[in-house]
């Protein structure tokens, strides 16, 4: 046994270990950030070893050369410029290029090398052909209907849908069977062609509310397209970390389908939920009756006397990028005295977790972020209440309506505060497409307009009221 | 053949430990880790390497291999560097 191959043995297993102990440091908030670094380490690591192992050729370098720099460029501009809001597009389109890699190595591997490949080898190109392909087209799906570029077509959310991806999966099958028979042949071509159609078809019909567990899904496919690219390449480096990946996907899928009380099943079948089950008027405003709105200078009175006040960011407060004007509010409503923090429902913004990104960015001191089951209890000491952008997520019929499609999704609960705010664009209903309850509750008022009008508008409403002036030395 | 039991054995083993790995999961931290998660997924780079090693001199395979590289080096560098953006605003709050 050479030095070379001891060297990669070595550095394979510390890859797997730093890749394991990343993956588990990445869970703890405190030590997130190196267990992020220390993956990327595992992986330069699992790539140094493997150079040393294969003795490459001049021309090899220079392609890994050209590979590298267009590949690397690329990531670290994207890296840096994109917008913390987009962060969801940005993680699908990472993805979707994961498994476009799965999908070309297992291409070339059938067309070049498969002549003399066992049974093993070649249904390891079927999977990681097949998945790899779902991966790719339905990442940039779900970043097309994230940045709206792409709409749901109306046939997707009839049963003809089921019928069409269902001939792709047959045709998938069949081709996948044919492989092994003529490798570098038609079924190849067949596979990839069928595989990239049934990834648009199946994540066509979803609605923006489900995007982010398709994509933790996806994520999870291209761990899975990894593992089947280290059955082709025979790399067990790249089988464990990609199942490890995979594994960890699922298990985030599943966290973020209890938070929106959606199971995967009718996230995958459903289709988009509202479109399905339009209750109490649907999308439109006609459905509600006792609605009471304000002025931002009626709700920044209001705040001006409050002592506890709770803000409750949504999906509209990202789309507004309003996290900085927010920001500033809080600091006036502290230096005047009140108790503020934030409410953070599990599925706040556009995936979990991301409101606490939007918000950290905007210098909100993370101890001010509090948990759905933490702050629950504190509503009804609570003065004023500020719903922003967010809908669905503070519907009080999930706790008491058993007819509404919402029922039993935790929710948080701000019907139970003194004085409830909602700062809406329109009377428009959520992603679930469902009326809300709690905008007709007697202590709630709908201050309508854009969330970063309306936060700057209760910014200059208080500082004319004279909040802040009076205790320069807070904050 | 024992190589195929081998590599199951560690398909199987490696899904365990990612089942185990991320129990319990603060809802702060799902954007980072699904972005974090998604970067090693890029672990595919280590099977472009290999096709690009082993295509002895066919422009074809080398081709295939540079354009796979690329992509899943996208994906490892763009997603690594992205979650620790994430991840420094974080750790900016604690100090």
């Amino acid at each position: 046994m050479s030095t070379a191959t001891l060297f990669s043995y070595a550095s394979d297993l510390g890859a797997v270990l730093l890749l394991a102990l990343g993956l588990k440091g990445l869970s703890k908030v405190r030590s997130a950030r190196s267990a992020n670094g220390l993956a990327a380490l595992a992986m330069g690591l699992a790539v140094v070893g493997l150079l040393i192992q294969q003795s490459l050729s001049l021309e090899a370098w220079l392609w890994i050369g050209v590979g590298t720099a267009i590949g690397g460029l690329a990531g670290v501009i994207t890296a840096q410029r994109v917008p913390m809001t987009a962060m969801p597009e940005t993680v699908a389109l990472f993805n979707g290029c994961g498994g476009m890699a799965s999908l070309l190595v297992a291409v070339a591997v059938a067309l070049f090398q498969s002549s003399g490949a066992d049974l093993v080898a070649l249904i390891s190109i079927v999977i990681s052909v097949f998945v790899g392909a779902i991966t790719f087209s339905g990442s940039v799906v779900a970043m097309g209907k994230l940045q709206g570029w792409i709409a749901t077509p109306g046939w997707t959310q009839s049963q003809l849908r089921h019928a069409v991806n269902i001939s792709l999966a047959v045709a998938c099958l069949v081709a996948g069977i044919g492989l092994p028979s003529d490798p570098a042949g038609l079924p190849l071509w067949i596979l990839v062609v069928a595989s990239s159609l049934l990834g648009i078809g199946v994540t066509l019909p979803i609605g923006g509310a489900d995007m982010p567990v398709v994509i933790s899904l996806l994520n999870s496919y291209s761990g899975v397209a990894a593992a089947a690219a280290g059955f082709v390449v025979g790399s067990q480096l790249l089988i464990v970390a990609g199942a490890m990946v995979g594994a960890a996907g699922l298990i985030l899928t599943q966290v973020m389908c209890t938070a929106m009380n959606r199971s995967l099943v009718s996230v995958l079948f459903g289709g988009a939920l509202g479109g399905a089950a339009p209750v109490g008027g649907g999308g439109d405003e006609a459905g509600y009756t006792r609605i009471t709105s304000c002025s931002p200078e009626e709700c920044a009175m209001a705040l001006e006397t409050a002592e506890r006040v709770v803000f409750v960011p949504g999906y509209g407060l990202a789309v507004a990028q309003a996290q900085h004007t927010l920001r500033e509010l809080a600091k006036l409503l502290e230096a005047n005295g009140a108790e503020v923090s934030y409410a953070i429902h599990p599925v706040a913004g556009r995936m979990p977790g991301h409101m606490n990104v939007l918000l950290a960015e905007a210098d909100v001191p993370y101890e001010q972020l509090l948990e759905m089951d933490t702050i629950n209890p504190d509503f009804p000491r609570t003065d004023v209440v500020i719903v922003l952008g967010a809908n669905d997520v503070v519907n009080p019929d999930a706790k008491s309506d058993p007819t509404s499609p919402l029922f039993g999704m935790p929710v948080l609960e701000v019907d139970q505060a003194r004085q409830v705010f909602v700062v809406k664009r329109s009377l428009g209903a959520g992603y679930a497409g469902i009326k809300n309850a709690l905008f007709e509750l007697p202590q709630t008022a709908m201050v309508f307009g854009d969330a970063k009008a309306v936060l700057a508008g209760l910014v200059s409403e208080l500082r004319e009221l004279g909040v802040g002036k009076k205790t320069p030395t807070a904050v | 053949m024992s190589s195929l039991s081998q590599a199951l054995w560690v398909l199987l083993l490696g899904s365990l430990l990612g089942l185990e790995l991320i129990g319990k999961v603060p809802p702060t931290l799902h954007t980072p880790l699904m972005s974090g998660a998604n970067a090693i997924s890029g672990i595919t780079v280590l099977a472009s390497l290999t096709l690009i090693a082993q295509a002895h001199g066919n422009p074809v395979l080398l081709l295939f291999g540079a354009v796979s590289l690329a992509f899943a080096l996208f994906n490892v560098i763009g997603g690594f560097l992205v979650t620790d953006r994430m991840l420094a605003m974080f750790s900016r709050k604690k100090s």
